[in-house]
């Protein structure tokens, strides 16, 4: 053998040694069909300064490769299907039997009301309860959801931003009635608040108020849950608005700027809060954008928080990402198509090294999706972990001249977005004036605009289109279950001790107006079956609404 | 077109993917309509206040939540109850095939599913505006 770059071998000695050491690989060994051994990292032969800077080894800083030595040849990415709809119970007999299917972690859609910090008896909430996800009011709808399934086994993900205290309160009062405590917790809240006012939409409060609550939840989880990661910053539905991928990199780490300085404006210790970040981006159709689109995201943001904020371990540089297939780019046209659409996103999200991974099912351009079809998409990702083979060597696309210089030119385009955005007086300011918005805005039509002239050809919907029947079965969320959601909120309200219910409340009103930390007093009117809307009810008092 | 005329876009409910809803205020723009967009999370209430308010010929609706069947009638009766129910009412989004024809029935000129292209949407716009117009004159 010749000799090997000291830097490979370095690499090898530590991080990769480490990494086996703590726990083996899937297999003894990875082979091509018929044999031949595939590698667990392919090497350029000559190892330049340029290489080791700029790509590197999984694991390393700056992480162009992945973020762990062996990628997936250690561990799979986590199978994570976003699901919930109607009641507790209905999405409570959903994530069973997504389990039992083999998934491997369990993703809470909430419906509108509960993201927004209504309950269901409020106005607002007609005809919107239990329709995207589940409907949440107090601790009583959170223990049915996960009745019989263990909290301290399983990880949980969870898609909510403004009331994000209250239901990780929730999540934390079930486990603990379960006998599991905060420490024991894994899982992710959503709670980022930015890019709701750009492209999600389920704001309450003004920013400044909504960065308190994210840094007082940053605070508490540090000190009791600190397996959970307590952010999904997210690129996602940035992109789904319509931005570009550059735009989608840019934005979120913008985004992901914000939040780490208004930690440490409030004190927080970079090096524990800076590991409990986690991100969430998008996989569209264009295959090779998207690699590099992810691969460049993980070297910006651990430059930047090198650069911007010295941070020191490579936890606390490192971009740890959650992906779902771009459900915008699902047609109603010729539903099948989509299956064969989520498979190309999707291969974009493992070869990017996505920790893990929701694939979107073929009927959502309808509706919402049936078990059939959510069981194909889940399919997809079992059909490329287990036979595409590109699970089994790390990051395969590397030193793909295209590859390479893609990842290149979207990191360049990407931090030039973020200087625009610092010399503007950051993210805030940006909402504020509406520039992200407009940028946002102006990529979607252009976007749009091509497909309506035929530039750009969506099949089955501006070309190779057949006449149809579309008469496609799509889940009903029966209408009278809102009824009994309101049924049921009314016997929690009557069950409760109100005198305590009322003592919480002002105990929380008294400490949102001072700085003082929320969560224990969120806690405890949680505890205290408090419903969401009466604790937004407060929150919303002190601290105004957004419009 | 020989005048211009005056729409507004909705969106009703809690939904906040407008991504298509701003799409339409565009092309409808640049198709010589005048377009008022009322922003997300809006009541029926709201919506049919700003759309007597701005004395619009016709009023389109998204939805990408699941909640049409609830909220589209909701505006149509909000115009009724504030005597402007003859403005027409259009509407898109997410919308099973089998709620198109409820829609109909409650009162939607026109229901819009995914992949439309943007001239049929215009020309639908269109005709309710002249329709609309030609009613008031």
């Amino acid at each position: 053998m010749t000799d090997k770059h000291p830097a490979l071998r370095d690499w090898e000695e530590g991080e990769l040694k480490k990494a086996l050491t703590r726990s083996p690989e899937r297999q003894k060994q990875f082979t091509r069909p018929g044999g031949g051994e595939i590698p667990r990292l392919a090497m350029p032969a000559a190892i330049s300064d340029e290489y080791l800077e700029n790509i590197g080894f999984p694991g390393r800083y700056p992480f162009t490769r992945g973020v762990q030595p062996t990628m997936y040849r250690g561990r799979l990415w986590t199978m994570r299907q976003y699901a919930g709809f109607s009641t507790a119970s209905e999405s409570n007999r959903r994530y069973r039997y997504l389990l039992d299917q083999g998934q491997t972690g369990l993703s809470v859609a909430f419906d509108l009301p509960t993201q927004i910090g209504y309950d269901s008896d409020h106005p607002m909430s007609r005809g919107e309860v239990g329709r995207v996800g589940v409907a949440i009011d107090s601790l009583a709808d959170m223990e049915t959801l996960f009745e019989h399934i263990p909290l301290g086994k399983i990880s949980t993900s969870m898609t909510i931003n403004a009331p994000a205290m209250i239901l990780l309160a929730m999540y934390a009062a079930v486990a603990e009635k379960q006998g599991v405590g905060p420490e024991r917790l894994q899982g992710t809240i959503q709670n980022d608040i930015l890019k709701e006012y750009v492209a999600r939409g389920t704001y309450i409060f003004p920013p400044r108020p909504s960065l308190r609550l994210i840094t007082d939840i940053f605070r508490w989880c540090a000190a009791h849950a600190p397996q959970f990661n307590t952010i999904s910053i997210s690129g996602y539905h940035i992109r789904e608005a319509g931005a570009t991928a550059a735009q989608e990199i840019a934005f979120t780490l913008a985004n992901g700027i914000t939040y780490v300085q208004t930690a440490l404006d409030a004190g927080l210790e970079l090096e524990v809060f800076a590991r409990r970040l986690a991100f969430f981006f998008n996989a569209s159709s264009n295959l090779l954008e998207e690699v590099a689109k992810f691969r460049a995201a993980r070297r910006l943001w651990a430059r930047i928080m090198r650069e911007r904020f010295a941070a020191q371990s490579p936890a606390a540089r490192m971009l740890r990402f959650h992906t779902q297939t771009a459900g915008s780019s699902l047609t109603a046209q010729q539903i099948d198509n989509n299956i064969v659409r989520v498979t190309i996103q999707a291969l974009a999200a493992v070869l990017g090294g996505t920790q893990s991974l929701h694939t979107n099912s073929r009927d959502e351009a309808l509706g919402l999706p049936t078990e059939e079809a959510v069981r194909t998409a889940l399919r997809t990702q079992q059909i490329i972990a287990c036979e595409s083979g590109v699970a089994d060597s790390v990051d395969p696309l590397a030193g793909s001249y295209y590859i390479e210089q893609l990842t290149d030119s979207l990191e360049a385009e990407a931090r030039a977005l973020i200087d625009r955005i610092d010399e503007a007086g950051g993210v805030v300011a940006c909402i504020e004036d509406g520039f992200i918005q407009g940028q946002i805005e102006e990529a979607s039509y252009r976007y749009q605009q091509e497909i309506e002239t035929g530039e750009r050809i969506i099949v089955g919907v501006n070309d190779y289109q057949v006449a149809e029947e579309r008469s496609v079965p799509v889940l009903r969320v029966d209408p009278a279950q809102e009824e009994a959601q309101r049924r049921r909120l009314a016997e929690v309200r009557a069950g409760r001790d109100q005198e305590r219910t009322a003592r919480a409340l002002a105990e929380l009103e008294s400490a949102a107006r001072t700085e003082a930390p929320l969560m224990e007093p969120v806690l405890a009117a949680v505890r205290g079956y408090c419903t969401l809307g009466e604790i937004c009810g407060v929150l919303r008092k002190v601290f105004g609404e957004y419009r | 077109m020989a005048e211009q005329y005056r729409v507004l876009i909705g969106k009703p409910g809690l939904d906040g993917h407008d991504r298509g809803a701003k799409f339409i205020v565009r092309a409808l723009r640049d198709a010589g309509f005048e377009v008022i967009y009322t922003g997300i999370r809006r009541t029926a209430e709201e919506i049919a206040a700003a759309a007597i308010q701005e004395d619009v010929a016709a009023v389109g609706l998204s939805s990408m939540s699941g909640a049409h069947l609830r909220l589209f009638p909701a505006v149509i009766e909000a115009l009724n109850q504030a005597g402007a129910g003859d403005i027409p009412v259009l509407g898109g989004g997410i919308i099973p095939e089998e709620d198109v024809d409820i829609l109909r029935q409650a009162g939607i000129q026109a229901i819009f599913t995914p992949g439309t292209p943007a001239a049929t949407i215009i020309a639908a716009f269109t005709k309710a505006c002249e329709e609309h117009h030609r009613r008031h004159r």
